[in-house]
Parts: structure tokens; sequence; C-alpha cells
């Protein structure tokens, strides 16, 4: 069979042949959840896949029973519970020998708050679960509250000042789990998100991705600026773009040149930050201990792109 | 492959001394074995007082298609047998207590997604303060999430009710997860000759899973989102599934019968009732010294009978309007206090009752405190004097 034309972008005979997200669903324009689901239905193609989506904007987009916008079977689990669920799916799926690939799907608040002890766990059983976290900052689905992955400076409607404390590393975190990959997915970058979506699909045991989703409901930004505000994020350096193999091999897979000017523009285009009293000094002072941190981690050896 | 293989070596005696833990495990242990030609067996387990013994041994056990996770919390536990259950394998955990009240919310999940799980409950005390002896208040704040639930008497019965529990949910009629439930300490830890059926029995009594809305590939999203009538259409659906339960319950134990040779008991058990006058009402282990009480009293010459409430729920009210028809005095005995009204099994049989018969409430053996035949002698002689009935006795017999 061919490969796929331009490096997975284009749809081709190679693919899923239902979209995992149907149109006409419901999700805000602008998305970042949607366009992650719509890279994530080109990397699965025909691998056969069960999803469990907690209690997340992901569940709301599949639409009112018994219809569904999914074009693959989904459970929709409790809040704190879709690495448990995914494990009992995975056991089964294991001792039939079926060949399902079982995917969480999940907003920050069920992976970073609410869901972290099942995630945590289910990590370090090495389950074999790739979860995806689909990070927009907020509590999206109930109104836009904070949660632990809000960055500092967000104002939300429970962080009616603006949020003082520093996002959770949740990468950090997976990590120190020594699962076998933990990556941060650029959607900016076609084919980093697919390659990286690709590659954890084909991996066994547990499998963590992380994509920085724009939600321009929450993050009260222009819905055609989404994509932008990623590459900023990134060239800011706020956004590393790297993987971890075996919570040891670190690689960077974007090279950021930690622009002041991007951090600038990045909180410029976001209503969230416009009542900030967040000094960007300081928050580009965290950025290069962060970056000083995982270059030393990465051997310093990054991969251009 | 036969149970004779699975052990260390041993051979398997057909009646064992084992507690009532370990009866649920080895009953599990056999259910789960028994789909092996299916999608198999799992579950996840987390350890808590009185209940641990159970998830250790059947951690112990070897399946040829199962598979037990050690998760973090009651929380994950019922939510991985969400996950067993809805890839169609047959799932089993336990729990008590907190861990219940914890595991609260996946046990609502498991119900509404009609999912035939099984849960060996050990009753024991809500904390804190923190006690870990027997009261039934644990799996009755769990009454109304729409689970079947079977309180057993001795450690036979709870073995038994574990097998005929699975296949009583699994009857595409029911569909409905089901909790047995134990008396702490009482049950639990205490051994008793209990008659272990073999693998080839229990293959014959319980057909393999085959669960209609289990996940595959279909395109379908399963626990999506609802508007107010497809609620009310679930809600009728479910509520008209328990009403199933009476008929499938009886053919459960007729298919038990045939297998084992022995018949598990009624969803109300009735002792010496065809001429009683006064009743004594209770469930678990409490109902057992009721009997006693009761051929004493019988000595004396009163006309007094005991009904044990095996099931909960679904309420047998059936059967509870049938024995007690025309029956003047009726004592329910609770191990339980909702604070404020009395014991819950009183004001579910209120309902039942009804007119201008004496119900009275004798709430006793809060907390694990002993209940001794003494005490529901105490309760037998405060009935008896009574003309109508007043506020629930509550009782210290600790």
């Amino acid at each position: 069979m061919a490969e796929p034309l331009l490096n997975g972008m284009v749809q081709t005979p190679c693919d899923r042949e239902e979209p995992v997200l149907r149109p006409g669903n419901t999700n805000c324009g602008g998305c970042g959840m949607s366009i992650g689901l719509n890279f994530l239905s080109r990397a699965i193609a025909q691998r056969p896949v069960q999803m469990v989506i907690p209690a997340c904007c992901g569940i709301v987009t599949a639409g009112m029973y018994p219809y569904s916008n999914y074009g693959a079977p989904v459970i929709a689990s409790t809040f704190a519970s879709s690495a448990a669920v995914a494990t009992g799916l995975a056991a089964v799926a294991q001792i039939n020998g079926d060949e399902t690939r079982v995917i969480c799907w999940a907003g920050d608040g069920g992976t970073y708050d609410i869901g972290m002890a099942t995630l945590s766990a289910a990590a370090e059983r090495n389950e074999d679960i790739l979860y995806v976290c689909y990070d927009n900052e907020i509590y999206g689905n109930t109104g836009g509250q904070r949660s632990s992955a809000t960055p500092e400076g967000a104002y939300t409607s429970t962080t009616p000042g603006g949020k003082e404390d520093r996002k959770k590393d949740i990468i950090g975190i997976m990590a120190a789990h020594r699962v076998p990959y933990v990556a941060t997915v650029s959607l900016a970058h076609p084919e980093d998100c697919l390659r990286k979506m690709r590659f954890a699909l084909d991996q066994r045991g547990f499998r963590f991705l992380h994509i920085l989703s724009p939600c321009p409901t929450g993050w009260k930004s222009e819905p055609a600026e989404g994509i932008e505000l990623i590459r900023l994020a990134i060239q800011s350096g706020l956004y590393a773009v790297y993987e971890i193999f075996d919570g040891e091999r670190f690689q960077i897979n974007v090279e950021s040149e930690r622009s002041f000017q991007a951090l600038e523009r990045y909180f410029a285009l976001q209503g969230r930050f416009r009542k900030s009293q967040v000094d960007l000094n300081s928050i580009q002072a965290g950025v290069e201990q962060t970056w000083k941190l995982l270059q030393l981690r990465a051997g310093m050896e990054s991969i251009h792109e | 492959m036969s149970a004779q293989s699975h052990g260390n070596g041993a051979y398997h005696m057909p009646i064992e001394l084992i507690s009532a833990n370990h009866a649920a495990a080895k009953a599990a242990t056999l259910a789960g074995r028994a789909n092996r030609n299916a999608r198999g067996f799992g579950g996840g387990v987390y350890p808590i007082t009185p209940q641990t013994e159970c998830i250790e041994l059947l951690c112990r056990q070897e399946f040829d298609k199962g598979k037990i996770v050690r998760v973090e919390s009651e929380h994950s536990a019922m939510a991985v047998c969400i996950g067993v259950s809805l890839s169609g394998a047959r799932a089993f955990t336990a729990s008590a207590s907190n861990g219940l009240a914890y595991m609260a919310e996946n046990v609502v999940a498991a119900s509404y997604y009609r999912l035939p799980i099984l849960m060996m409950a050990v009753n024991r005390t809500l904390g804190p303060p923190w006690n870990i002896w027997v009261d039934h208040g644990d799996t009755l704040m769990l009454r109304d999430t729409g689970w079947m639930q079977i309180y057993c008497e001795n450690n036979q019965e709870v073995l038994d009710s574990v097998l005929l529990g699975y296949r009583l949910a699994e009857d595409p009629r029911v569909l409905l997860p089901v909790m047995i439930c134990q008396d702490a300490f009482v049950l639990s830890h205490t051994m008793m000759l209990t008659d272990i059926p073999e693998q080839e029995q229990v293959d014959a009594f319980l057909p393999e899973l085959d669960l209609p809305h289990r996940v595959a590939h279909q395109a379908v999203t399963l626990g999506g989102l609802d508007f107010p009538h497809e609620t009310e259409v679930h809600r009728i659906q479910h509520h008209k599934a328990t009403k199933n339960v009476p008929e499938v319950y009886r053919e459960c134990q007729d298919a038990f019968e045939k297998a084992f040779g022995r018949r598990p008991p009624d969803r109300v058990v009735p002792y010496r009732m065809d001429d009683a006058e006064v009743v004594l009402v209770s469930m678990g282990t409490t109902t057992s010294t009721a009997r006693k009480v009761v051929d004493a009293a019988r000595e004396k010459g009163l006309a007094v009978g005991s009904l044990g409430v095996r099931m909960l729920r679904p309420f047998p009210e059936d059967l509870l309007r049938t024995w007690l028809q025309g029956k003047e005095k009726i004592g329910v005995l609770d191990r339980d206090l909702s604070p404020g009204v009395g014991g819950i099994l009183w004001s579910e049989l209120r309902g039942v009752v009804g007119g201008d018969r004496t119900v009275q409430n004798y709430v006793l053996g809060m907390g694990g405190g002993d209940v001794l035949p003494e005490h529901l002698q105490k309760v037998l002689d405060d009935l008896l004097a009574r003309n109508c009935a007043g506020e629930p006795e509550l009782m210290e017999v600790a």
C-alpha cells in the first residue's frame, strides 16, 4: 500500500474510512481538541481501537444518546476513572488476544486533577493503554474554572485575579513512572503530531501523549488563531515539544529560540491574561530554567525541525 | 481444565473448613473459570478489612483466561470491573465499609451501564470513628443504586449466592449488578464446613456470559449524554428489569438445586410462620439468632415466627406481603440506623404492612455489638407487651 501523501496530512486510501470525529459535532470553532481528534483519526488508520473518555468536552462531543459523533467505540467513564476502565478493557483484550488499541482521551481536569491517582496507578502497572491528555488549561466543560494545568497569570472564573500558582509539570510526573513512552505533541507541527501518535499506537505498555489544546472560549482568543498560539507557545519556550523513552532518554523535537517577543505576543493575543499582573520577565526566567534542565536531560542533543 | 489441576497439587476436597471470605473467593474463581471458553474473567481488587482475605485468595488463583488487577483504590477497583464487564468478561470485586463509600460513584455507574458485575461486600461499620465490626449501614447506603442486594446467613450461603448471583445477574431479562453481603467477622473470618462444588458442576450451572451491549468495534458511545426523556426511558427499563428478578431468581434456585443438590433460600426466608401471630423480621446473621428465640418462645406455647430478608433489592414486597398477612405484631430488627428516622429495614417495611398493626423497630448490634439470644428475648418480651408501635428502640447490646 502506498505511503500516506504529504507525510500523512492528506486523506488517502490508507486512512480510516470513517473519521474518529464525525462531521456535525457541536464543538466550538477553533477547538484544539477537535484538531487533535482529526490527527488521531489519521494516525489510527486501520487499527482497531476502543476509546475511553471521562467527563470533559471530549464526551460532550459525542452528542446526545442514541447518536454518537465518534466513528469509533467510546465508553463515557466517570471523571476520575478513564485509566481504570481502560485497564479493564485492555486486560480482557489481552487475555483474548484481541489486537484492539485502548485509548484514553481526557482533558486536563481528568488528568492533572481528579484522575491523577488512577492515571499514576495505571502507569505504574504499565497497562497497555495509550493515554492522550488534551490540555486546554481549564475546566472548559463546566464553563472555565482553574485546574492545576492552568498557567500562572491566567484569569478563570475561579481565579478572578489571575492564577497565582504555576502549572503542574505533568510530563515530569509521567516520566517519573518510567513508562515506555511520554511525549508532548504540537498541533502546529502535523508531522510531529502524526509521527508520535502512530508511534504511540504501535507501542505496548503505557504511553502518554500531551497535547496543548487551544480553547478560544476559555482562552478568550480568536478561533482562527489557535495554531498561531501554539507556534508562539513553542517559540517562546512555554511549550516544549519533546519525547521521553522509558523515563530515561529525552529527545527534544522542536527547537525553541525562547523569543521574548513571542512570549509577549502569546500573552497579548489571549483575553485570559488581560488582567494578569504576571511579570513576563519572571515567566521567561522560569522558561529558561526549564529549558536548561530539559537540554541537560536531552544530553544537549536536539533534532531541529 | 479441571479444578484439581489448579491448586498446589492437593486434590480438591468437596467439603472444606473455610471462612466466608474464602468461600466467596473460591466461588468467584469457579465462576471465573466457567467463562474460560467465552471472554474470560477479571476484576480490580483493593484491600480493606474485613474483606482482604477474599482478594488475597483470589490473587493466588490461576486462570486460563483471566486477569486480576491490583489497583490503587476501590473507586478504580469498580472502574476496572466496568471495563472488564463492558468487554464481555465476567467481573468480580470485593469491598466493605468506607471502601464502598469511596467506590460509590462507580457502583452507580456499573448499574446504569447495566453490567452483571458481582461484588462481595462485607458489612462493616462506616467511620469515623473507625470500627471494623459488623453494621449494615455501608451496603444500605448503596440501596438505591440499582444493584441487587443479597444478605447471607452463613458461609455456604455466601458461596452459593456468588454462583447463583452470576446466573441471576447475567440473565438477559435482568442484566443488573449484584452485591453479595455478609456480616463482618461473624461470617467473614469465621470458619465453617463448606461444600465446594467441582468445576464441572459450575460449568454446567453457569452459562457463558454473552453481554448484549458488549463493546467491540461498533461505533457507539456507551454512557454518553441523555435528554430528560431518554433518562426516563432508561430508568423505566431498569425498573422493569428488577421486576423480572423474582421469576428469574426462582429459575436460578431450580437450576442450582439440579446442579448442586441443594436449594438456595428464597428471597425471604420464613421460619415457623404458618400459625405465627408475632413475627421478628431481620437480615444477615441476626436471623439465625432470631430462630433460636422463636424456638424458645414456641416451647412456651407462644405463636412466634421469623422472617429473614435475604434479598433487600429488589425489595421482596410480594413475599413480605404474603408472609405478613394477618400478623398483628411485627418486630423489625435493624443493624443500621438512619439518624433521625430509625432502622432502614423498618422504614421500608412500614410501607408494605400499613394499617393499624404494630410494626415496632429495634435497632441493635450497630458497630458490631454482639446480638445474643437474650437481647432478642428482650425484644420479644417488649413486642408481646405492646398494643401499638412507638418510637424505634435504639438498644445498646455491646
